[in-house]
């Protein structure tokens, strides 16, 4: 078998990277724009022995995911941002039970319905901390139908590495989208890590040094205790000890944030002698890089920088790219939200400006060449 | 530190000793349905190496953590959520689910009616003292109508659930309900309901003194015990009895035992169907590396 | 070489398809890149519905359809609701039957668009006798206008996308929409 090449919709795409990461569990809530991956899911599922559950609401999809993650599965849902909200409630818990799931989100205008079948990336910031609580995990952002197979994989490996929710924020356009996509013919797969047994007393939460345990599943004989509130080591509430709470969340932040630079996913164009870089993540990236190469055109030095992963971001990495800019331009389709974080991490050397969109439709090249010409 | 002893209890062994002293309040009814769920578990003569507990949040949801056993204690209201992800992901194991009054009927109120819908193979204890303990002592669903609670000073005004009811109505396939007072019918029910291929509830109604006792005058145990042997209906006789005759009253027994089709099962004859594969093949799936 | 390609016509008619059929064609058998996308509305029949398609011989960046280059109205409404952006000198092709064609004169006359014509519907139902193979008839004309994408390339993409035991019937559509093109101005 040599790698096969598709005609594909983001969301066919979404579902078949899930499957090839080994997800044989999905439990979802219908939503549009993202209703097509429930929907492959329904129908690929059983013909690999996996299962399918359409849940009464986000609430329990979430729930359930999780449970089946304990039960030894890899596990996806699908959802847009009113299905993200109610998940909020139990993406805290997956955090905080260090509980590997997958979480995509069509994300659509917004806020509460707002507009199901326009596009928008005004969730970034609920993808970051919208279940209450200090707390990490990994976004990733991806612009094309191919990077959708890609990233979702990654996002199941990710979740596999760091024992965290992973959430790949896509939208509308990329969700809906045609593309060719290359299925390779041999995917990498993290495969889960079970424990060691013991004799002695098990300690599950007792991390080494990354921050990281191994995850048995239930059955395994490990009579593991899993809870929401703040645990101990062995994974006992208690609740009450500040100094169990303080190691407890600063592991679960630090595991994460520890490895933002080497984690991240970052594509370059351009850079070598740019004093404009813009700085794009999602489907605008792709308006970016008409617009800069245009510019280029126009004899502009600028660049171009793609996240891959958006959160944890990649501070120091972004730091040492963009030294020698002196603007930094970011497009996004929100009011400005990642524009916050790349302007508190870069906004001291570099003037960073936002070309905001929303109402559904996506940046033109010109509306980012306009800004880029400014100067 | 507490010293077990060889007298000890006969289901200490399903403890954990460690986490011992539990946080129940003298009198309060948890213990007396943890024992009729060991003792069921035992006459049903399913093993207890093959047990998953699952909770939700409040008071009865605490029992499951000092269960011996691989146990999740989950978010308000989703326990049945997360069972059943648990259950389908490896479906030859036994789901115990325990919750209370509000966790189940009020914020997981619509997990509890699907669950039940589905006929998924989980055996739900549902701890009713009709009050909410773990935050002390407010208004529940169950609650009866002018009863007191620190959310309603006045009385209750609304008419309460009958949890039994809801699940019989929702389609769950056996449905049972005893009060404290009755710990050898409870014991049966569990162990029915654990060897009912589908979804069962069996309702504990249950004393809670520190609160529901001592906001509606009820003030020991004992008493409250009474109360509900004074108030106890079985269910049989209950159905010759107008809506007026029943207010307040406990109707007790088994409201439903009607086997039908599960979910998981019903799950795994489509795959059959649809393809070669064995689902027990893709047990534990998470750790294989292909 | 970036093209940008729109179809008009109502919901449940097909230009999806045929949308999709023309990206695959290119980018599964013609070598070319291709990206298709479309509008949605809250309707799942009826209205007008539209799909882009950006054909080039380079990855794509810009995924969406500013200004057609090519447009083919298989409504009245989309064909009003859709054709505002279009390029001068653009491609413009209309099934006649479904469309105004007095109401369209002064837009093919300010941006001097190249108008041709397929009666797509009426030969899918006189001559094919099925009136839903009319998009492969347009499909047909498409391609013989617009050489966008091979015959070849073109016939593979529609038994890829066509439901089984309708290839022959549907290869039919695509030859007569080859055949019955008229080019106006």
């Amino acid at each position: 078998m040599a790698d096969e090449h598709y005609f594909l919709q983001g969301n066919e795409a979404c579902a078949l990277g899930a499957i090839a990461a080994g997800c044989r569990f999905f439990a979802g809530y219908p939503i549009t724009p993202s209703t097509e991956i429930a929907e492959i899911m329904s129908q690929r599922l059983p013909k690999l022995g996996g299962h399918f559950v359409q849940m009464e609401d986000e609430l329990s999809a979430l729930g359930a995911i999780i449970g089946a993650s304990w039960g030894g599965q890899k596990v996806v849902t699908a959802t847009s941002g009113p299905g993200m909200s109610l998940m909020q409630e139990n993406i805290g818990y997956a955090t905080m039970t260090e509980t590997p799931i997958v979480i995509i989100n069509m994300q659509r205008g917004s806020p509460s319905t707002g507009q199901p079948t326009r596009s928008a990336q005004a969730d970034m910031m609920q993808a970051r901390w919208g279940s209450h609580g200090d707390y990490e995990n990994i976004t990733l952002a991806p612009a094309s139908v191919q990077e959708c197979f890609d990233y979702v994989i990654k996002a199941f490996n990710l979740a596999e590495e760091y024992r965290c929710p992973v959430l790949v924020l896509a939208d509308e356009i990329v969700g809906h989208m045609r593309e060719k996509v290359t299925i390779p013919e041999k995917v990498e797969i993290v495969p889960r890590k079970a424990p060691e047994k013991t004799d002695g007393v098990y300690l599950p939460y007792d991390a080494p040094e990354d921050g990281v345990s191994p995850m048995p599943a239930f059955g395994d004989g490990f009579n593991m205790h899993v809870t929401g509130l703040t645990h101990d080591k062995r994974g006992y509430p208690s609740t009450d000890d500040p100094q169990t709470h303080i190691d407890l969340v600063n592991r679960l932040c630090n595991k994460i944030l520890s490895k933002r630079n080497e984690m991240a996913m970052i594509e370059t164009e351009f850079l070598d002698d740019a004093d404009t870089i813009v700085l794009a993540y999602g489907i605008p990236s792709r308006s970016a890089l008409t617009a800069v190469k245009q510019a280029r055109q126009k004899g502009q030095k600028v660049g171009y920088i793609k996240l891959g992963i958006v959160w944890p971001f990649p501070e120091e990495t972004l730091l040492e790219l963009t030294k020698n800019a002196k603007r930094i331009i970011v497009p996004e389709l929100n009011l400005g939200q990642v524009f916050l974080e790349v302007d508190r991490v870069l906004g001291k050397h570099a003037k960073v400006e936002l070309v905001s969109k929303i109402g559904g439709v996506l940046h033109t090249p010109k509306e980012i060449l306009d800004k880029i010409m400014e100067e | 530190m507490v010293e077990v002893t060889e007298h000890s209890h006969r289901f200490m062994k399903y403890l954990r000793p460690e986490r011992l002293p539990h946080l129940f309040c003298p009198g309060c009814g948890n213990g007396v349905v943890m024992n009729t769920i060991f003792n069921g578990l035992e006459m049903s003569g399913k093993s207890f190496d093959n047990l998953n507990m699952v909770s939700g949040i409040g008071c009865s949801s605490r029992i499951p953590g000092y269960v011996k056993c691989d146990s999740l204690h989950t978010t308000h209201g989703r326990a049945l959520a997360f069972a059943t992800g648990l259950k389908i992901s490896n479906p030859h194991r036994d789901v115990i689910v325990v919750t209370g009054d509000g966790d189940a009927s009020a914020i997981g109120g619509n997990h509890l009616i699907h669950a039940a819908r589905r006929n998924i193979d989980l055996t739900v204890i549902c701890i009713n003292n009709d009050i909410y303990g773990m935050t002390g002592g407010q208004i529940s669903p169950t609650s009866p109508k002018g009863s007191f609670a620190t959310t309603a000073p006045y009385g209750a005004t609304d008419k309460p659930f009958n949890i039994a009811q809801i699940a019989r109505a929702s389609g769950a396939s056996y449905v049972a309900k005893y009060t404290t007072a009755q710990p050898l019918q409870l014991s049966m029910a569990i162990k029915d309901g654990l060897n009912n291929k589908g979804f069962s509830l069996i309702e504990a109604v249950s004393q809670c003194p520190t609160y529901y006792g001592r906001k509606n005058k009820i003030r020991t145990p004992v008493e409250m015990i009474k109360w509900f042997e004074e108030n106890t209906i079985p269910i049989e006789q209950a159905e010759s009895m107008s809506e007026e005759e029943l207010e307040g009253k406990i109707v007790t027994g088994v409201y439903v035992n009607n086997p039908r089709t599960e979910f998981v099962e019903a799950l795994d004859k489509i795959i059959k169907q649809q393809s070669d594969i064995n689902p027990d093949d893709n047990i534990k799936k998470a750790y294989m590396s292909d | 070489m970036r093209t940008e390609i729109r179809l008009g016509g109502f919901g449940g008619q097909g230009v999806l398809t045929c949308g999709i059929i023309i990206a695959k064609a290119a980018a599964l058998h013609d070598g070319n890149h291709a990206v298709q996308t479309q509008s949605y509305g809250p309707e799942a029949r009826g209205g007008a519905s539209r799909t882009d398609v950006v054909l080039s011989d380079e990855v794509i960046d810009y995924p969406k359809v500013d200004n057609p280059e090519v447009f083919v109205a298989m409504s009245h409404e989309a064909l009003m609701k859709y054709i505002g952006d279009i390029r001068e000198n653009a491609i413009l092709i209309v099934d006649p039957e479904l469309v105004y064609e007095e109401e369209i004169q002064s837009i093919i006359k300010d941006k001097k668009l190249k108008y041709y014509k397929s009666s797509a519907t009426k030969v899918a139902e006189d001559v094919i006798g099925k009136k839903i193979v009319s998009n492969i008839v347009m499909l047909g004309s498409f391609v013989k206008i617009t050489g966008l994408i091979s015959e070849e390339a073109a016939k593979k993409a529609i038994l890829e996308s066509v439901p089984k035991g309708t290839e022959d019937m549907n290869m039919e559509a695509f030859k007569q929409g080859m055949q019955i093109v008229e080019k106006i101005n």
